[in-house]
Parts: C-alpha cells; structure tokens; sequence
C-alpha cells in the first residue's frame, strides 16, 4: 500500500500521467470523477442556453453555425462521460445525481439567453473562458482527462472565433445592433469570469488539485490570463467592459478589475440562479421522456444478439 | 422492464487517410454494433478524421496489468542485438 503510494506520488513529481488501471488514492479518484462529471454535465447543459436560439437565428449561416457548435457540445459531453467512466464512475448513474442535484454544472449556463447577441457572448466569452481553463488541463496528471481536453480545445477554438465574428458584426452594425452587443457584454462579462470558480483563498479542492497536478494553474491566476486576453478584443470591436474599476497596470502589464459579486456567484450555485430550476426540468424531462426509446433500442438489441447466437 | 446500463461502452478506432494503422481516439456507449458505429461516425470524423472506423465492446479487450510492467516488458531491455544500432559498421560503407 505504502509502495503504491510512493510509486504514485512519485509519478506526480516526474509528470508520467496517471492511467485507468493505475493505482491512486482513492480521494484522487473521487475528485477526478467529482470533477470530470460535472465537466460532463456542463457541456450537456450547456446546449440548452444557445439551443434557445436555434429557431431564431437572424440568417441560415449563423443558424448551420450554432447546429455545428451545439453538436461538438454533445461530444464534449460524451469525451467527458468516458473519461469519468474509466476512473469507475457510471454514466446513467451521473445522469440521476444531476437531476436529483447531487452533482454540479457550470454556473454560467443558468443565465438565460435574452437576445440574439447573447448566443454571440456565450461563443466569445463563455468559450474563450473555457478555452483558458482547459488549456490548462491539458497537461492535467490523468491521462484519459488531458486527452480528451485536447480533442476539446481544438473545437473549442471554432466555437470561441465564431462567437467573436458574430459578435464583431453586430458591434459594426446598425446603432441598435451595437447598443445589442453591448448589453449582451454587460450581462455575461462578470458570469464569465465567474466560470474560474472562488478566489483563491476561498477554493476548499484548490491545495489538493494542485499537489495532484490536477490542476496546474490557481483559479485566480486563469483568470487573470482571461481578462489579460479578452479587454483588448472588447476595446478593438468598440465595445466597452462593464466593470468601472477596469485598468491596465503597466508596471505589473496585467489588467485590473473590479470585485466580483461573490453573493451572486454562490446563490448561483446553491440553484438560485436566474435559470438553475428551468435548466434541470430541462434535462429531467428529455432524461424521463426517453426512458422507453432507451429501453426499446436496448431490448431490440438483445433480441439481435439472440438471433445472432441462435 | 428495467433496463439501466444496458447500452454497452464501446473503444473506438479510426484510421485517418494518411494514416496506416487504426488509432484508438476515445469511447462512447451504444446499444448495439451499428448504432455505435453511427455514432462514432457523427462523434469522432466531423472534421475529415478518417476514412476507416472499428468499434468494440471495451469488454472484450484484454490488457496488460500495470503492476507487471517491468516483468513484462524487461525482455526487450536485455536483447540489444534485436536493434541495427547494435552492429558496427566500418566507416566509409553506404547504404547500409
């Protein structure tokens, strides 16, 4: 046992990545699947708030574009559910405990998306968030989880431009479209920094992800990185960002912000954000609405199996 | 009729159009052979990936035991003959 342990910890140190049949602690593991699932579960939840606007979209191109982006989410999903599932985490099982609200998702997919412009924002900002986060995780210590947040990333890049692009035509547009995009800025810019979780001295998982190397970054120093990137895209498409306390230090060369209201971010999480309940009744419905169809291509499958023996 | 968990997990493999051997590229769970393959198809070749895709149900893989590795594996250390760079070649010979 105590052999297991060196070799493990020993593992960490040389940044060999930890496998399937690997021996880890078992905290390692349940905080990977803890983790991984509720990464899952975001990417799931996350097609309903673009989904929203599927119907709507203002031409056939941005509408074939949020269809492409909403199918990669249902990817990630899967990529995601697999790699919980290689730690012994079971799939349908993470399905219930999120129903039930055992298991978190993203904050940021619990606002709601008002206008067209928002889709946009979720692209650019909610993405490009996603892009700095996972990144990181790339070299994240377990093996099955870095693979798939590269698989991630590569797709995630066309999300996040796609976002921009959309954004950037409306912020060229009519006065309406631009007053549009901005208003849709103002909403998503402190979610979206949100997404980085607690500050750092507030991160109860922090210590232990980071000695694991789960975590290769503090949240608060991603999202320093995502501010750093994101104000000059704000300020280039002649937008503003939403927060008066915003300036760049030359001395440090980072931007600084202002305080996040960190009231709103954990009754968020507690489920009383704008959109937690509809969001839930969401996936409980489509999740209980297709139990038959599940079933009838689980019971018609055997059937084949049968005959196949037979 | 109960039937949780019954769609099996299925590895998939794809071979790109340069590429020579199929890859394993990930997983995902289907109820039965042809929906996994359709599925792998939609999931894992949207963007030109390959040309050739092999699933399997991740049960019937066997592999090696971590904890064997160096048994396993050490035979390969010690018959350095079995590498070209262990014979001596004198200068000036090409081709070689």
């Amino acid at each position: 046992m105590d052999i297991q342990l060196e070799h493990f910890d020993k593992s960490i140190q040389q940044d060999i990545s930890i496998e399937p049949k690997d021996w880890m602690p078992d905290a390692y593991r349940k905080t990977l699947i803890r983790q991984i699932g509720q990464h899952a579960h975001s990417e799931v939840v996350g097609m309903l708030p673009e989904g929203n606007w599927i119907t709507r979209a203002p031409s056939l191109k941005r509408k074939a574009v949020l269809l492409a982006k909403v199918q990669d989410e249902a990817g990630h999903g899967l990529y995601l559910y697999s790699a919980a599932e290689t730690l012994g985490a079971d799939r349908d099982d993470m399905m219930d405990k999120l129903i039930a609200g055992k298991m978190k998702y993203s904050s940021i997919f619990n606002y709601p998306t008002l206008t067209w412009a928002d889709v946009a924002a979720i692209g650019w900002l909610v993405d490009g968030a996603a892009i700095v986060n996972q990144v990181a995780l790339c070299r994240t210590s377990y093996g099955p989880y870095a693979r798939a947040m590269v698989r991630i990333c590569k797709e995630e890049s066309f999300h996040q431009r796609q976002g921009f692009e959309a954004m950037m035509m409306l912020a060229n547009g009519t006065p309406e479209q631009k007053q549009m995009a901005q208003d849709a800025v103002n909403r998503f810019w402190w979610p979206a920094l949100m997404m980085f979780g607690p500050s750092d001295d507030h991160s109860p998982n922090s210590a232990q992800s980071m000695a694991w190397k789960i975590k290769r970054f503090s949240n608060d120093e991603l999202r320093q990185k995502f501010v750093d990137n994101t104000v000059p895209q704000v300020l280039q498409i002649g937008l503003q960002v939403p927060d008066p306390d915003i300036r760049f230090n030359e001395e440090t060369g980072h931007y600084e912000f202002g305080e996040i209201n960190w009231d709103e971010f954990y009754a968020v999480l507690k489920g009383q954000g704008p959109c937690n309940h509809e969001r839930i009744e969401a996936r409980r419905k489509a999740w209980e609405g297709g139990k038959w169809v599940r079933d009838a291509a689980a019971v018609f499958a055997q059937k084949q199996a049968r005959k196949k023996v037979a | 009729m109960e039937n949780k968990n019954n769609w099996s997990l299925y590895e998939v493999f794809v071979r790109s159009k340069q590429g020579l051997s199929h890859r394993h590229v990930g997983s995902l769970r289907a109820p039965d052979d042809e929906i996994a393959l359709q599925n792998a198809r939609d999931v894992y070749t949207r963007r030109n990936e390959g040309i050739s895709i092999w699933v399997v149900k991740s049960e019937l893989i066997t592999s090696s035991q971590p904890d064997e590795k160096s048994e396993f594996f050490d035979p390969s250390l010690d018959k350095v003959y079995r590498h070209p760079t262990f014979y001596h070649i004198p200068d000036g010979i090409e081709h070689m």
